[in-house]
């Protein structure tokens, strides 16, 4: 059964049943169905992780080991528990940039450098070529083990036979154009492969299943269960070691470094990033993806120690190399069957991680190194019209060569090297990646030139710590570069560097590197200067998951629609250009997007769209070639986040505006108390007038009716009651002039005749008007006037009805005996002060301010009949302060009174106001 | 905030898994003894494993 048809039907048939997943899937990938959107599909494609050096490499290395080679699947497991912090907020960032590989990440993250894109690219070539050639052997040496059947040879016995006949070169041809049909179908800014994820997934589960078959087959077939086994295995001094730590060459450093460096590479492998981040339809699956692929990893390991000890048990003394256990125990067994479903197990196993490995180099490739060459020269290529050909022939050749470059390494290094040791040298390779990828996702001081430094030197010390020695081991250099160091120096043996032993050495690889990859990115990240631009990223990149999509904001410049939409035709072809910038018009609420100026989102939007399809750094290159970019300074940049503090100072500045608010809503309120109190004071006012004009018109109303129904009254009678109507009559007409005077006054509707006024006069005169009142109260007048007086700035008119109402007031209460009234004028600082005594009865403390509101007048007016209106002072009091002075009383009851006033002088008032 | 949660619980669950699967913890079942025939230190690690696995499941469902 197992000859060289058999197998060869078998292998291609395999490859046909992947190709016709593919093909479905992309075929439902177009309909808008997609198989591969769902967390168990996401899931299983990412155990791509699990190559043929898990399938085979596994078992070799517990054969070494023992529990060595665990730490390769369990740091994984701890790398997914991080995965909803670290993995959630890769994808987050990569897909609102359209990051598809991670040299585009790192590169976009410190500020689209092309530079840094380059390098992450060369270091994963080369990191990874060996890695892939790995696969190759696999795949080659295996089918070749399996047609020696029934004898079991060691693939060091195998004869590789001219180039033309080494199976290994067909093996990378026919993977090859696997991946060119699947990988590079088409351009797209996604850079998503439905087809190729189903393929994987489905290779995910025949490899789990082959790798369980083989080893529920050596444990309960070749022996009775787990216990007879290890019992078995107990007693081959070479298994039994493995039981323990000790036993084994695995020590704890080793694990540690182990643990870390599968950690790293979980997340930085190419094949892995492009699974996780770029091939993730929706964030949601990395929930379920967190414990089902560990479980798998799981599942995969549950019997690699069972296959290698049974493996040692049975071959015990026998030159059976143990990376080919897992084929050569069913063959031993006469299992046929098994041992072919083993080694497609194995071809599934190499051929997943060949396929997406080689799109990620491709993608890498043509991204960050051709691209950028392309588009600096400014060479011809660059000017046609689509430039999608182009691109996709740059891939196809990409992944040819890099699977020709992995066949010629496999070729050269022989067998010299385990497979595991190969796998590590890898591993060690894409986690220099790490400081700058996951520093630039957390930490926002990590700079360009920091990322620099740290990957070339951390590559630097990886090639000659690991990558040299594995060329001595092949024979390419002698075995005193190891032995004695270059040039005889001891201090710089590559695995033993400046005299540090024991670690094995790839720990000894990671210790070095690391120290100086990490040392350097934060040393020189601390002290040198971001430019603005790679600010901008940074920011972009640690904050992702608080603020999404700012990125047009670091961006000012100027260029047309139709510019950008005819870039976009050259990547994208034109009906996906139009249909992107039409969406891009209509998602903002414009009708159309023709010869418009390009708003900066619009600009953004194209570059990431040309991001996803020839990377980052070239992105930005074509679009400054359409664009007239005004350089963004880091004076602007630092604008935009000072913005932050701006708002700050408004929610201040409006925190001063309601303080303000709330103390003008005060005066408001207060000024609304006054206005009640003076609508109350008003409502009194209306009350007291009505009940003033009420008592004059009662007395009137009452003589007029004595004079109505008594016609024979005596005349002299009558005529005493008429007089006493007419005099009524008088009081009313007076008492209705002062209201009307007074609200003229209060109101400010008065008219004021206002020139220079002297005093004197205007008190002799008014002396003279109420010669006759004081006359009739036989009370004595006595004038007394300074010699030098100045003159106020006054209404003459007004201020004499203030004397003479002083006057008339002094008449009526002075001492009804011997009365005396005295006026006297004197010159103050300021203006001239008039005062009016009388002798008569004072006035209450308490009432000297309230004989100035109005109708009240001092003395019982419940009991007397009152002397005035009662609107005499207050009228004196408003017309003075209208004319800028003052007017009071002083005294004291039984000691008489004395009104003043005081109006200033010219000067006076304007220096008032 | 319940993203925030299930992401603090998860880095507990990775760092209880950095100790269980290094040293010293791990030396502790670094001897000759067995579990139903497996060798002790092999029993350990799966079952730790294991009890990581469906710790992580738990959280992510849960929450």
């Amino acid at each position: 059964m197992l000859n060289a048809p058999i197998i060869l039907a078998v292998s291609f048939a395999y490859l046909g049943l992947l190709f016709a997943i593919a093909y479905y899937g992309d075929k439902r990938a177009d309909a808008g169905r997609s198989i591969v959107a769902r967390p168990s599909v996401y899931a299983l494609s990412l155990a791509v992780y699990a190559t043929s050096w898990t399938y085979y490499g596994s078992v070799g290395r517990a054969v070494d080991s023992g529990v060595g080679f665990l730490p390769i699947y369990l740091g994984p497991t701890l790398m997914f528990a991080l995965g909803w912090v670290v993995l959630r907020k890769i994808i987050r960032i990569s897909k609102a940039n359209r990051i598809t590989t991670i040299a585009d990440f790192v590169a976009s993250r410190y500020g689209k450098s092309t530079l840094l894109g380059g390098l992450v690219t060369v270091i994963a070539v080369i990191g990874i070529v060996p890695y892939i050639s790995l696969q190759l052997k696999a795949i080659s040496n295996t089918f070749n083990i399996l047609l020696e059947y029934p004898a079991i040879v060691s693939p060091a016995e195998l004869d590789p036979g001219s180039l033309f006949t080494d199976t290994g070169l067909y093996v990378a041809l026919v993977l090859a154009a696997f991946t060119i049909l699947f990988g590079t179908r088409k351009l797209d800014a996604t850079e998503r492969h439905e087809g190729m994820v189903a393929a994987i997934a489905f290779e995910s589960v025949v490899k789990l299943v082959a790798f369980l078959c083989v080893g529920l087959f050596v444990t309960f077939g070749m022996f009775g269960g787990f216990g007879d086994l290890f019992g078995n295995a107990a007693a081959v001094p070479d298994a039994s070691k493995l039981f323990t730590l000790g036993g084994s060459d695995t020590d704890y450093g080793t694990l540690f470094w182990l643990t870390v460096l599968s950690m790293l590479a979980i997340v930085l492998l190419p094949r892995q990033f492009h699974i996780t981040v770029v091939e993730n339809v929706d964030e949601r699956h990395l929930s379920k993806a967190i414990w089902l692929f560990p479980l798998y990893l799981l599942l995969i390991n549950l019997f690699v120690l069972p296959i290698a000890l049974g493996g040692l048990v049975s071959f015990d003394g026998r030159d059976v190399n143990p990376d080919t256990f897992v084929l050569a125990l069913p063959m031993a067994e006469g299992q046929q069957a098994l041992a072919l479903f083993a080694y497609v197990g194995g071809v599934s196993a190499s051929t997943g991680m060949v396929i997406v490995e080689s799109i990620a180099l491709s993608t890498m490739v043509s991204n960050n190194l051709v691209m950028p060459a392309l588009l600096r020269g400014r060479a011809r290529v660059t000017a046609s019209h689509d430039l999608r050909r182009l691109i996709l022939g740059i891939r196809r050749v990409t992944i040819v060569a890099v699977l020709l470059l992995g066949f010629v390494y496999f070729r050269a290094a022989g067998e010299a090297t385990a497979l595991v040791s190969i796998g590590l040298v890898s591993f060690a390779a894409v986690a220099q990646f790490g400081p700058a990828l996951l520093g630039g996702i957390f930490w926002k001081e990590g700079n360009r030139n920091g990322a620099l430094a740290g990957l070339t030197a951390g590559f630097l010390l990886w090639t000659y710590t690991l990558l040299l020695p594995s060329f001595a081991h092949s024979g390419w250099l002698p075995e005193s570069f190891l032995q004695q160091g270059p040039l005889g120096i001891e201090l710089l043996r590559p695995e033993q560097l400046f005299g540090l032993t024991g670690l094995d050495h790839v720990s000894h690889a990671m210790f070095w590197t690391m120290l100086a990859n990490v040392g350097l990115y934060v040393g020189v990240s601390l002290f040198t200067r971001q430019s603005a631009a790679e600010h901008g990223q940074a920011a972009l990149f640690v904050d992702v998951l608080r603020e999404p999509g700012v990125g047009s904001r670091f961006w000012r410049g100027t260029a047309s629609v139709e510019a950008l939409e005819s870039l976009l035709a050259r990547f994208l072809g034109a009906e996906r250009a139009r249909e992107a910038v039409a969406g891009h018009a209509g998602a903002h609420g414009r009708r159309s997007a023709d010869g418009m100026q390009a708003d900066p989102e619009l600009v953004h939007h194209v570059e990431t769209l040309l991001a996803g399809s020839i990377g980052a750094a070239s992105a930005r290159v074509m679009i400054a070639s359409v664009v007239e970019e005004e350089p963004l300074g880091i004076e602007e940049v630092m604008g935009i986040l000072d913005e932050t503090s701006q708002v700050i100072a408004y929610s201040r500045e409006l925190e001063r505006k309601s303080h303000e608010l709330e103390a003008a809503s005060a005066e408001l309120r207060a000024a609304n108390r006054r206005l009640r109190e003076l609508d109350r004071l008003k409502d009194d006012f209306v009350s007291t007038v009505t009940h003033e004009l009420r008592t004059p018109l009662t007395s009137m109303r009452a003589f007029a009716e004595i004079l109505l129904e008594n016609p024979d009254l005596p005349q002299p009678q009558r005529d005493r009651f008429l007089h006493i109507v007419v005099e009524e009559i008088e009081r009313l007409t007076r008492l209705i002039n002062q209201v009307l005077d007074l609200s003229k006054i209060e109101s400010g509707r008065a008219e004021w005749d206002i020139a220079e006024v002297d005093l004197a006069e205007v008190v002799e005169e008014s002396a003279t008007a109420t010669a006759q009142l004081l006359e009739d109260r036989k009370a004595k007048l006595q004038v007394r006037l300074p010699k030098e007086l100045p003159s106020v700035p006054a209404d003459r008119d007004r201020v004499k009805q203030v004397m003479l109402n002083l006057l008339s007031n002094a008449a009526k209460f002075c001492d009804d005996e011997r009365g005396r009234v005295a006026v006297e004028l004197a010159v103050e600082d300021g203006g001239v002060r008039v005062d009016v005594r009388d002798n008569g009865p004072g006035i209450d403390p308490e009432d000297q301010e309230l004989i100035f509101d109005r109708f009240r007048q001092g003395g019982q007016t419940m009991t007397e009949r009152p002397a005035g209106t009662g609107l005499g002072l207050p009228i004196s009091r408003e017309i003075i302060r209208q004319l800028g002075g003052e007017l009071w009383v002083e005294s004291a009851p039984g000691e008489g009174s004395t009104f003043s006033f005081v109006l200033p002088r010219a000067g006076a008032i304007e220096e008032e106001g | 905030m319940r993203h925030r949660r299930k992401g603090e619980r998860l880095v507990a669950l990775a760092l209880l898994g950095f100790l269980l699967f290094n040293y010293p913890l791990l030396s502790l079942f670094s001897t000759d003894g067995s579990v139903v025939g497996v060798p002790l230190l092999y029993a350990y690690l799966f079952l730790s494993w294991g009890l990581l696995i469906g710790l992580m499941a738990l959280v992510v469902r849960k929450s």
